[in-house]
């Protein structure tokens, strides 16, 4: 009777030490960085007063300023976001189609179209405003710009994905007709990647509504001003009427694009 | 040719009918993009206008100066700080938060607050939620902290509560059966099963931190957000070059160190 001298191991030796080693250079990472952040205590334990005094400075909402000037503004962030998100695709389809390599074969492509998504999605939309801020002047054009830019690393990314996933079968018999490469894209490819398509336009969407939203802090139009500018003032109710406005408004957002999205898919 | 004959042209179907609800949308579309910009005054003109000042910006920007180091590596060390730091604690109390707000085994009093408290931290973009921690924390480091913990616990939480939902009940009904407690249920029969797809979550919120940690500096909660506003407002393009590159290197090393972590842990 052989005795059974081997013990059953989830992991191999190397994969225990290398997960080991990435909890020891977290553990260092986050001592390293406690220790060398310049936080005020006396500041943290204060913060439960200061915040307190923050809500009854906005307490009550001033409701009357909405039709004043929310109202309008609000209205401004919703036509950022939504042109925008149109203005994004004249970049991001190109930039996706490039980016799939079931419809351009090149490494040379896929490259330079990676490079550019990479680089819109690296900046954040706020710092997209300020450098259109700088190069159209303080308003609207410059939050659209700052939102399509912001958001073409993203659209073109994953509409690429989904380029790529598709059955390329019709594709080919299309192909087999002579028909253009036009006719391809319109009648192959289109009507495989249209329910992909739409979700994440409307998923993008979304998102643009939130950030467009604060795109005013830098002055590219929308409500974000109203905030500035009542901040600026030490109007707290208005800040909190603006920021009621934007909670209701993201809300409802949410419902229209999951509404929309069960109907599509 | 008989059989041929009875298909008529005119009973012959276009395989590409026009789909006159798709065309009616083109043109609701056609007709708000001109609505809209006629009712927000984009004109041409301007931004042709604009572009001349986009040439002048451009040159500005290049070279990018590089000889305010010390400053540009201050602010990126503190923005790394900020990310790590509020990503351990955000991914830790979004472990608990997650577990609260999973249906599959917590009763109903507990997950509906939680998922409503969840919501909340989601609704408001980090920007936001700085302002009102600048307020109430002072400025600098510790309001980016704080804020970017929120931001962490609204998108964390919420995929970790949508993960555990996802298992399997039977290795939780066969841990249970040797009389384990609470405590070792979870460890031994919901971690097991979610803990790949956590780490996924955990590395993609480190990499969308240290985004945001460079952001919201901006309205003065501590970063290089900061130095890059600054920068800007004194019209020193060329350092805020010089900030841009550094923020996307350090994106791009993130990613890249978050891809091999992901790598160990599948």
């Amino acid at each position: 009777m052989n005795t059974v001298n081997y013990h059953w191991q989830r992991f191999t030796l190397t994969q225990k030490l290398s997960r080991y080693a990435v909890y020891l250079v977290l553990v260092m990472a986050l001592v390293l960085s406690i220790q060398t952040v310049e936080v005020i205590p006396e500041f943290f334990f204060d913060a439960p007063e200061q915040m307190a005094d923050l809500f009854t400075r906005m307490w009550p909402i001033d409701f009357a300023y909405y039709p004043i000037s929310v109202h309008g503004a609000m209205i401004e962030t919703l036509n950022i976001a939504t042109l925008g998100t149109l203005l994004t695709l004249i970049f991001a389809v190109p930039l996706a189609l490039m980016n799939a390599n079931n419809v351009v074969a090149s490494a040379w492509s896929q490259w330079i179209a990676r490079f550019f998504l990479v680089s819109s999605r690296s900046v954040n939309s706020l710092v997209w405003a300020l450098l259109f801020v700088a190069i159209f002047g303080p308003g609207i054009i410059a939050g659209v710009l700052a939102i399509a830019f912001r958001s073409v690393g993203f659209v073109g990314k994953l509409l690429g994905e989904a380029i790529e996933n598709i059955n390329m079968g019709p594709v080919e018999a299309i192909q087999a007709t002579g028909a253009p490469w036009l006719s391809v894209l319109m009648k192959g490819y289109w009507p495989q990647v249209m329910p992909a398509f739409f979700s994440i336009i409307l998923f993008r969407w979304d998102i643009n509504v939130r950030e467009s939203a604060v795109l005013g802090l830098v002055g590219a139009g929308g409500i974000g001003v109203v905030i500035n500018d009542a901040m600026n003032l030490f109007e707290w109710q208005r800040v909190s009427i603006a920021l009621l406005a934007i909670f209701v408004v993201v809300i409802l957002a949410e419902i229209v694009v999951v509404n929309i999205r069960k109907r599509l898919i | 040719m008989a059989g041929l004959e009875s298909t008529d042209a005119q009973y012959r179907q276009n395989p590409f009918k026009r789909n006159w609800l798709v065309t009616g949308s083109w043109l609701v579309l056609a007709g708000y993009l001109v609505f809209s910009f006629n009712a927000m005054g984009l004109t041409w003109d301007r931004f042709i206008h604009g572009l001349g000042i986009a040439d002048q910006l451009m040159a500005r920007m290049f070279p990018p100066n590089f000889s305010r180091w010390e400053l540009l590596l201050s602010g990126l060390a503190e923005s790394m700080e900020i990310a790590i730091i509020a990503s351990v604690v955000g991914i830790f109390l979004s472990l608990f938060f997650g577990l609260f707000a999973a249906r599959n085994l917590m009763p109903n009093w507990v997950t509906v607050p939680m998922r409503g408290f969840i919501a909340l931290c989601r609704t408001f973009h980090p920007v936001i939620i700085a302002i009102l921690f600048v307020k109430s924390v002072g400025f600098g480091a510790l309001a980016g902290i704080l804020t970017l913990i929120v931001a962490s616990i609204g998108f964390i939480a919420k995929l970790f509560a949508e993960a555990i939902e996802e298992i399997s009940l039977k290795q939780v009904e066969a841990i249970r059966a040797t009389g384990a407690g609470f405590v070792s249920l979870i460890l031994f029969s919901v971690m097991p099963q979610v803990f790949s797809r956590f780490i996924g979550f955990s590395t993609y919120q480190l990499d969308s931190n240290l985004r945001n940690s460079t952001m919201v500096g901006i309205v003065g909660a501590g970063g290089l957000g900061g130095t890059l506003f600054s920068a800007f407002q004194r019209f020193d393009y060329d350092f805020v070059a010089a900030i841009l590159m550094s923020i996307i290197a350090l994106i791009m090393l993130g990613e890249a160190l978050s891809n091999v972590v992901r790598r160990i842990f599948n």
